[in-house]
This record gives C-alpha cells, structure tokens and sequence, in this order.
C-alpha cells in the first residue's frame, strides 16, 4: 500500500519534474555555462568574465539595461493606477449582469493575438494613422504627425497589453472584501479617501503585489511591443540580447544578457515584497 | 439651549421606503427613549433591515423624517451621523489588530495618539477584555469578536447604537450568555440600543420595547409582557411565543368574553380583548401552549372554562421546555401543551389519556384572514 502511493506521487510528480530540469533548469545552467567562457580563439574557449565585463564598460548596453528596468517600473505603476479604480468598480460597484459584461470586455482584447494588437496600435498611432489624420482634420496640426517610435508608444502597448493581468487578481481579492467592512468603516466616521487607504488597499495588497509581479516580468521580457512600438530609437533590453544571438552570432554575450536580466527581474521582485512586507507565498497562494 | 430629558435619542416619522413598486418600510412611525434597549423583531424580508440602514444613512428613505435628539439628520452622511452600527457578521477589519480597529472612529475624528491609546484601553477594561490590544481579529472568539465590535462603536460615544443581527452566527450556549452580556453592557454605557432579530427570545430578553414588524408595517409596539400576553394582532399572536390556533365563527358575545365554535364543532371560551368581535364573525382563536393546564384526571382541570380530554401522540421531550401534541377526543386537530416538568408528569408517553383546561381570558380572539399563514410561529424559541 505505502509503495503503491508512494510509485504514485513520484509518476505524479514526473512531469512537473521534467518541466522544471528539462526547459528551466538545464537551460539555465548551459546559459550560464556559456556567458562565462571566452572566445579565444576558432573554436578555443576560455572561462572568463570577459562577457559581462563588457555589459559594464559599453555604457549603451547598461543604459539599455536600466532603460528596461526603469520603463518597466514605469509601466507597472501606470498599469495599476488605471487597473485599480477599474477592478473596485466591477468588483465593488458593478452588479450582477453588468459586472460580467465588464470583466468580459476586458478579456476580449486577449482573443486576438498580440501581434494583431500591437498593429492596431500602430495603425492608430503611424504618421498616416487614425489620430494623426484626426489631429490634421480638427485643425490641431499642419502636417501628419508621428506618434509611433517614441517612449510613449512603447508604454501605451505595455500598459495595454498587461492591462487584464493587474485587473484579474485586483478583482479577485476586492472580491473578497466584505461589503460591510467597507460601510462599517463609512459608519465609524471614514470618508472615501481613509476607507480606501486604510480598509480597501490593505485588502488588496496581495492582489496588488502578484498583479504588479506579473504586469513588471512581462513588461521586462516582452520582445514584441517594444520592437514594434519603439523601432530604433527606443532600445529594449531583450531587442539586445536577441541581436547577439541571433544578428551577431555572439551567444556568449547574449547568454551573459539573459543572466542579468534574470538577475535583475529577481531582485526587483525581492524588493518589491520586502517593500509591502508581503511574502512570495502570501501573495501567489 | 440645554437639551430636553424628555426629547427622543431616535425618532421615525412617516418613514417609507419604496424600491420600484414595492414598499419594503411602509409609513412607520416610532420613537425610542434615551438610555432604552429598543428591539424590531419581525420574519426576513419585513423590512427591518431597511429601517436600519435609513437610520445609519446607507439608505435614503422615499419619505418621512429621522431624528436623532431632536436633529433631523437626513442630510448628514453615514460618516457624520451620531450613530453606529454593529453588522450582522461584525465588518470588524481584519487588516488591524484589535486596537486599530477600536481606534479607527478616533483616528477619523483626528484624536490624538496617547487619547487613542488611553479611550482603548479604558473600552478594553469595559468590555472585559483587558491587554488584547495586539491581537489579531482572528485570534479572537465568536463571543469576544462580538464584544470587540461594540466596543469599537461604543468608544465614539454615539446617541444611538444600531445592531444588526449580531447574535445570528453564534452558537446557541454562546448566544444565550451574550443576551445577558448585551443587557448587561447596554446598562454599563448608558447608550440607546435599537436592535434588529428575526428570534423573538433575543428580543423579548433584552429589550425595554419592542416593536413587532411585518410587510414593512408595525403591528405593536409595546413591552416584551405586552407582546406576550397581550398580542394586539393575530400575526403578533403568531409570532412572539408559540400558540395553538383555531378557525370558526363567533357564536356569542358577552362583555369581554366570547364563545366560538370551531370548524370541527368544538365550543370554546375565549377573550376579544377589546377587537370588536360580534356574533357571526369568522374569528380565530390562538392559546398558548403554556396557557394549558395539564391533569392526570377531570378535577385537575374543573377550575376552567375550556376543558377537553385526549390521548398522547407525540412527546416531545425537551427539557424544561418539553411539549405533547395531543389528539382531542372530540376530534379536530392536534393541540400543543406544555408539559410541566415538576415530576407529576415524568411518566408520561404517547397513548397515555390526559385532561387539559385553560382559561377563556387565555384564548385571544381576532378576526380571521389576519394572522401568520401557520399556526406555530415560525421561529420557536
């Protein structure tokens, strides 16, 4: 009998474990194995940290690096000052019917792929596009305007496209609150501002960690949008690393890149739970 | 000006509440004294609820007037009305410790930190819950919890304190204590209590008065003895306390007694108690089953009016509050008696034959089509 669950749990456990070693950990450890050695030579090697020693001396590549960092804090942020009022409403205020039509509508952009998605931006925002003919109509501009290439069309696609992974576990936890906790602090003397620091947000906040969690991992590994976007003047981390493995043929330094981005998407997260005091199991269980 | 002692703390008039075509609080007027332990007791859905969110200010009435020491208070928002509420589940937050959320209505009003600390403690003392301070809500039990969220209204000093329910998730031994805990406490702070139930002991254990709802109307308001003894209409009959309920025409009228014959042809005695019944009326007729006397043999009983005989069929036993049912020998419907437990009766089991009596002043007469849809109330003890 004990043998029996026992050869159960481990056929249980088999696919999770080869999961995790075959597309996870084995990759990992080979990338790592390949940013710390050095070309030397036609096919001679050397281990070094000659790799990452040039991540620090190339100031393009470290802006780049912080650009991403800080541009997805960024997008984090605004995703979740638009997402919150936007999840109290359909959790909160929203009933029944109405409720399920707005948690839909925020579902549906998610039917079409990101690529299609991301055309759409670029349809409305392109020098021939729908705002800049709007623009020129209205009498606001002379000539076609470019909203396309810029800082803000990459945020707006980041924003847009983390949008319904801050409002999922937003509503979910707001759900949760009680109603009456929310009018028993109105009775005992709240006005909307205190309820909603004091009550609605520490309520919340496991919600708010995972949401922005997930919203700023995306953000920082996401390929697509910031090429689409962005082009050529708004570098993206991940457009790097994706040059040098792919256009240079240089997997040493590319596998270096994809180390610190880890390294860096890692410590950000650390901080941001040490910062609202929350735990890793907290907030995903 | 210095207040009046004989002005109201709350005072309802004409109070109605319309939600589309349906009127859930239909023109109720009341006023409850300062310092009293006022109950609304009435099934779901009459509307009591309704009346207690109108006087927190969570609901706008459709008409009428609500006054709090003599103050209209209908364009003061929930926040700023000098009335608190206790919720049926509590609402205590459970993102604060115990003293955070006391403190919460302080911290509002822009008290200060070594108040807060000082009122907190003072209201932990009150309720008997010294040095829990840090605790958390969930730390704490159903009674405590309870005890916590009036504690938490109570430390802002409010005119009126308005409980929901609050007794409704407990278990039954812990329920009985708080009753005595809640009447304990609402003479320890001196505030007036407007308390809604659906469970008639609640009320009529705790309150000063009591005010029978039903369809978004009250049908009395008066004492808990009032109610009891002295039901003005059938649903209160019905309602407060148990009752055994006949159907049939009224046969004569004499000063304030009356003979009634049931449909099953059985005379009996009753009182109108002042309703106005006159020969012909289709009446009813409720007696308690406290109000029936039970003996061995027919001299037990010869000192009443309504006397019958009939056999056991079902006992049910339940301590001091143990009950048959007993099937007339003239036929007609069970009758439901209680059964002293004083050992006379210690024997008894189903078959056994048993004489019953009770006074005519103990049968309350109304005219009929007035009452609860069943004869029992629908929630005994």
């Amino acid at each position: 009998m004990r043998a029996s669950t026992k050869l159960g749990f481990i056929l249980l456990l088999t696919p999770l474990l080869l999961w995790l070693s075959l597309l996870i950990i084995i990759p990992h450890i080979d990338m790592f194995l390949v940013s710390i050695r050095e070309r030397v030579g036609v096919r001679e090697y050397e281990t070094s940290a000659a790799n990452y020693l040039t991540f620090f001396q190339e100031p393009l590549y470290l802006r780049t690096f912080l650009r991403t960092a800080v541009m997805s804090v960024l997008a984090t942020l605004i995703t979740l000052i638009i997402a919150f009022p936007v999840s109290y409403y359909i959790a909160k205020i929203a009933k029944g019917r109405l409720q399920a039509v707005l948690f839909v509508l925020c579902l549906i952009p998610f039917y079409v792929s990101e690529l299609v998605r991301t055309f759409g931006w670029m349809i409305l925002l392109r020098e021939t596009g729908l705002f800049s003919n709007l623009l020129q109509w209205a009498g606001l501009a002379d000539r076609p305007v470019e909203m396309l290439y810029n800082d803000a069309a990459i945020m707006i696609g980041l924003v847009y496209t983390s949008m319904l992974f801050m409002v999922v576990p937003l509503v979910t936890t707001m759900e949760s609150l009680d109603d009456a906790v929310i009018e028993a602090g109105y009775d005992l003397g709240g006005n909307g501002l205190s309820v909603m620091r004091e009550i609605v947000i520490p309520h919340a906040t496991p919600g708010i960690v995972s949401g922005s969690i997930v919203v700023f991992m995306l953000s920082l590994g996401n390929y697509l949008t910031p090429t689409m976007l962005g082009g050529k003047d708004s570098l993206w981390f991940t457009e790097l690393i994706y040059s040098q493995f792919i256009v240079r043929f240089n997997w040493e330094l590319g596998a270096a890149f994809g180390f610190l981005l880890l390294l860096l998407s890692s410590l950000i997260v650390w901080g941001m739970l040490r910062l609202t005091g929350q735990t890793l199991k907290e907030t995903m269980g | 000006m210095p207040p009046d002692p004989d002005c109201p703390d709350l005072e309802c008039r004409a109070l109605t509440k319309r939600f589309d075509d349906f009127a859930a609080v239909d023109d109720v007027s009341f006023a409850v004294p300062a310092g009293s332990f006022f109950s609304i007791l009435g099934p779901s859905g009459c509307g009591k609820t309704t009346i207690m969110r109108m006087i927190a200010g969570f609901l706008e009435p459709t008409s009428g007037e609500i006054l709090i020491k003599g103050k209209p208070v209908l364009d003061v928002p929930p926040n700023k009305r000098p009335v608190n509420m206790v919720f049926q589940h509590l609402a205590l937050f459970p993102m604060m410790n115990i003293e955070d959320n006391i403190g919460y209505g302080l911290r509002r009003k822009g008290m200060g930190r070594a108040e807060i600390a000082r009122k907190v403690d003072a209201v932990l003392d009150r309720i008997g819950l010294p040095g829990i301070n840090t605790r958390k809500v969930e730390e704490l039990s159903g009674g405590q919890k309870q005890r916590v969220a009036i504690a938490r209204c109570m430390v802002l000093e409010p005119d009126v304190l308005l409980l929901d329910e609050p007794l409704g998730a407990l278990d039954l031994k812990l329920r009985e204590r708080m009753k005595v805990e809640l009447k304990a406490l609402q003479a320890a702070f001196d505030t007036t209590f407007v308390y809604i139930t659906h469970d008639q002991s609640e009320a009529l254990v705790m309150s000063d008065q009591i005010a029978v709802m039903n369809a978004g109307v009250f049908e009395q308001v008066g004492t808990a003895q009032e109610l009891y003894y002295r039901p003005e209409t059938a649903f209160v009959a019905g309602f407060v306390g148990d009752t055994n309920r006949w159907a049939g025409r009224v046969e004569r009228v004499e000063g304030d007694a009356l003979e009634l014959r049931t449909e099953n042809g059985i005379l009996m005695r009753g009182a109108p108690h002042g309703r106005g019944l006159r020969a012909g009326d289709r009446a009813e007729i409720y007696v308690r089953p406290e109000a029936i006397r039970v003996a061995h043999d027919a001299a037990g009983v010869e000192a009443f009016d309504n006397r019958m005989q009939g056999s056991v069929t079902t006992l049910l036993f339940n301590g001091a509050a143990s009950r048959v049912l007993l099937q007339p020998a003239t036929g007609g419907e069970e009758i439901e008696v209680a059964l002293p437990q004083s050992g006379e009766f210690a024997d008894t089991q189903k078959g056994d034959a048993l004489h019953i009596g009770w006074a005519g002043a103990q049968g309350n007469c109304f005219a009929a089509g007035t009452g609860p849809a069943s004869a029992s109330a629908p929630e005994a003890g």
